[in-house]
């Protein structure tokens, strides 16, 4: 299998799990910020927090209102995770690796595509977000499911598997540092209830509600969302499920030992979590080196497989 | 839809569907029976319907205009053109003989040039040729074939045959959208498949597979093929990434390949580097390596050229292939065939005047306003004449490209393009002109499309199909008719 071809589909996973996440995040926003009490500090700007474009929106914007950070967050061409860049650079990925896909991915690419940009006004205006969002979620899904079903469970499919779930892994990290940096701000006199919200709110941006209930089983509080979705095995978001799936993938392609060894030393389950105490700057941290080791680790595997 | 053919006037062109009594020709019968059944809503929906399978199976091609690069879809009119399965063979016939005869001139141009010695092709037609390259002198490609990949055009003349326009050896494309033309038919008009004879067309990408696989270097049980792209912004991209997904080989560009000190070329894998048997290159021979040809081309790859020349890969078409590819070339090629074949041609030429020639120059002058000027070695249609639908000050100007450089030029009369229904505004059918591109291609074995692509020249009136310039296309159905 060429390089450049591995490159391109591991990216083309990578801003296709962008998309998804981005319709996702602000889909949970939408229904989320109406029931939050007024003290809480969470706005739709920790959308723009939460993925490190803070600078970038203070380019293009005064305010911090919903139009503008929803307008940011999908439509902006001068945000490069904005979800119609990260469309855009998702349909280029597959139309110059479609030789290597399934026939109907350059199909299934256009239709998402000429959908999100003929109803992007559906996405920014309140009114039908909903719908946009839910086919946006959807068709990715479809186009997901129509690599893993039709593909062969080679070379190009495993390196789809290590785009989508170092992207995944590192928004899932990004997700729980939205939680602590909430409660932090809140200056640690945030009552019980307060942090209740703040934390339903970090499992449904990770959309993992009704998992965490199933398998947890115990109130929604932080030091057990944060575990759950830092360590728990099963999840498919969480971190250490994420990396369970890198390192299968990894395994299975040649000349893998330093990749799978880089990953086998990351270790969500580091840093441990077992009351309030321990959601403070420490995890904050954690979570950084977390971040940072995610993105050595796709240094390595460019090096390895996409040397330039 | 109800057709009065009385009213259907060809204005005395040759009908692909329709003859000069307005009745309708044995191969088309069904075809039209069924067309005549449709309610015209029904005929507008299908043609919608055609438009929507376009822009969701993506098929384009791409423009250049002053602003950039434009992807458009590909402009298709549904109503097919039928050929009979009879007539075909005759013409595969030809095509095949055509090529055989094509690939012994390249050979013995770049050996021992006998057919100059003999004087039956002018000497200095081949060094003055820019396509003609010394790099290639001596070189013995496998099977000793140059060109294994040939798209040549044909046109069908007023009095009903096939005469051959010209043949394209260096890069010919559009076989993908012959392809495609095919599928989208099959979705728009399907019941037509289940009762009418039309011989299928999908083998060609696994014959240009078996052709490709033969020129391997490597006796391996599966030597390594890749087809070369310039990259996305050529215009036929779509088609490269059409035919390594149809083969399954890896659509490589210049970037990813790269030549050893062994002089064998390899390509960037995920596994370190592979070596490559077989480049289909989509790439002109001038780019193809820095090392020999232009310079600051960063398409190709350099020492491509030195591994091609030791054998250690083979290149489909061989470089050089292009000399015979040529206008003027091409006015000789019927004496070609009978020189290296001792047969005559099947398949007519068009007439054509060499402006190299004092006697045929001074009647190419004199007749500017009647003739179709064209440049020996351009593609796409660009930069030709045509006379009679030009002004005058294009006609002096060509007067004055020619005089300045003869060798370049040659002349043919205006054809009378044949012409099919072609559906138009409002649902109504009305003859256009169109031409025919079947694909021939040479390895081990010889092999020639089920009919072509078909381009049709979508204005009224006009000749000019090439779809950089407002053609379209058609499906082509090659029928069994039951006629021996």
């Amino acid at each position: 299998m060429l390089s450049k071809v591995a490159e391109r589909l591991y990216w083309a996973a990578r801003y296709m799990e962008r998309v998804e996440n981005t319709a996702r995040l602000v889909g949970v926003y939408d229904k989320l910020l109406f029931d939050l009490p007024r003290d809480v500090n969470i706005s739709w700007y920790s959308l723009v927090e939460l993925n490190s474009v803070a600078d970038l929106f203070s380019e293009r914007y005064q305010i911090r209102s919903e139009h503008n950070v929803v307008k940011f967050m999908l439509a902006d061409d001068s945000n490069p995770s904005s979800m119609l860049s990260s469309l855009h650079m998702l349909r280029e990925n597959i139309r110059t690796s479609r030789d290597v896909l399934p026939v109907e991915s350059w199909e299934y690419i256009n239709e998402l595509y000429l959908y999100a940009v003929n109803n992007i006004r559906l996405g920014i205006n309140r009114s039908k977000r909903h719908e946009f969002l839910d086919q946006i979620v959807s068709r990715c899904q479809m186009l997901y499911g129509l690599f893993s079903s039709t593909m062969s469970h080679d070379a190009p499919w495993q390196f789809i598997k290590l785009g989508r779930n170092l992207e995944r892994a590192d928004m899932t990290t990004r997700i729980v540092d939205a939680g602590a940096s909430a409660l932090l701000a809140a200056n640690g006199d945030a009552n019980i209830n307060l942090r209740k919200v703040v934390w339903t709110n970090v499992l449904l941006s990770a959309s993992a509600y009704t998992s965490y209930r199933r398998s947890v089983r115990l109130s929604v509080a932080g030091p057990y969302v944060a575990s759950y979705l830092l360590e728990d095995e099963y999840f498919p978001r969480s971190v250490a499920s994420c990396l369970t799936q890198l390192r299968i993938s990894a395994g299975k392609l040649p000349h893998c030992d330093k990749v799978v060894e880089l990953i086998k030393k990351v270790d969500p389950g580091s840093h441990p979590i077992e009351s309030e105490s321990d959601l403070g700057l420490e995890l904050r941290e954690f979570l950084n080196d977390l971040q940072i080791a995610l993105s050595h680790l796709g240094n390595r595997i460019a090096q390895t497989w996409f040397p330039a | 839809m109800t057709m009065d053919w009385k009213s259907y006037d060809p204005n005395g062109f040759f009908d692909e569907l329709v003859s000069h009594d307005g009745s309708i020709r044995p191969p088309a019968k069904q075809l039209v029976t069924y067309l005549e059944s449709l309610p015209p809503e029904e005929i507008e929906s299908r043609r919608q319907m055609a438009e929507a399978t376009i822009q969701e199976m993506g098929v384009s091609f791409t423009v250049y205009t002053d602003e950039g690069t434009i992807d458009r879809a590909w402009p298709f009119d549904i109503v097919p053109r039928t050929i009979s399965a009879r007539q075909w063979r005759t013409t595969a016939a030809g095509l095949t003989q055509r090529l055989k005869a094509l690939n012994l001139f390249i050979d013995d141009l770049y050996h021992d040039q006998k057919i100059l010695k003999d004087g039956i092709v002018p000497e200095e037609i081949i060094t003055k040729s820019k396509n003609f390259r010394p790099e290639c002198v001596g070189i013995n490609p496998p099977l000793g074939v140059w060109a294994h990949i040939c798209g040549t055009d044909l046109v069908r003349d007023g009095d009903g045959e096939f005469y051959v326009l010209e043949d394209n050896l260096r890069v010919p494309s559009g076989v993908s959208y012959m392809l495609e033309n095919r599928a989208i038919t099959k979705r728009v008009l399907p019941e037509l498949f289940e009762q009418d004879d039309i011989l299928p067309v999908n083998d060609y990408c696994s014959n240009l597979f078996d052709t490709l696989q033969s020129l391997s270097p490597r006796k391996v049980r599966t030597p390594v093929i890749v087809v070369l792209t310039p990259g996305i912004f050529n215009s036929a991209y779509f088609e490269h990434t059409f035919l390594a997904q149809q083969m399954g080989v890896e659509l490589v560009e210049g970037s990813d390949l790269v030549v050893g000190d062994d002089d064998c070329v390899y390509m960037r894998t995920i596994s370190g580097l592979e070596r490559v048997d077989v480049i289909y290159r989509r790439i002109d021979d001038l780019f193809l390596d820095p090392e020999v040809f232009q310079k600051d081309s960063v398409l190709g790859v350099p020492g491509l050229m030195r591994a091609w020349q030791k054998g250690k890969v083979a290149l489909a078409n061989a470089p050089g292939a292009g000399v015979a590819d040529d206008k003027v070339v091409y006015a000789y090629v019927p004496e070609i065939i009978r020189y290296y074949l001792n047969e005559e041609p099947i398949l007519k030429n068009v007439e054509t005047y060499l402006c190299e020639d004092p006697e045929q120059r001074a009647y190419v002058l004199e007749n500017l306003d009647k003739l179709v000027v064209k440049p020996a070695n351009e593609s796409g249609g660009y930069g030709m004449l045509v006379g009679p639908h030009s002004t005058k000050k294009d006609q002096a100007q060509f007067a004055k490209l020619i005089q300045e450089n003869p060798r370049n030029y040659i002349a043919q009369p205006t054809l009378s393009l044949s012409t099919a229904p072609t559906l138009v505004e409002q649902g109504r059918l009305e003859p256009r002109h169109l031409d025919l591109r079947p694909f021939i291609l040479q390895g081990k074995d010889t092999f020639v499309t089920t009919g072509g692509l078909t381009r049709v020249a979508m204005k009224k009136g006009s000749l000019v199909v090439n779809s950089s310039q407002g053609g379209g296309s058609k499906d082509t159905w090659i029928v069994e008719d039951g006629e021996e």
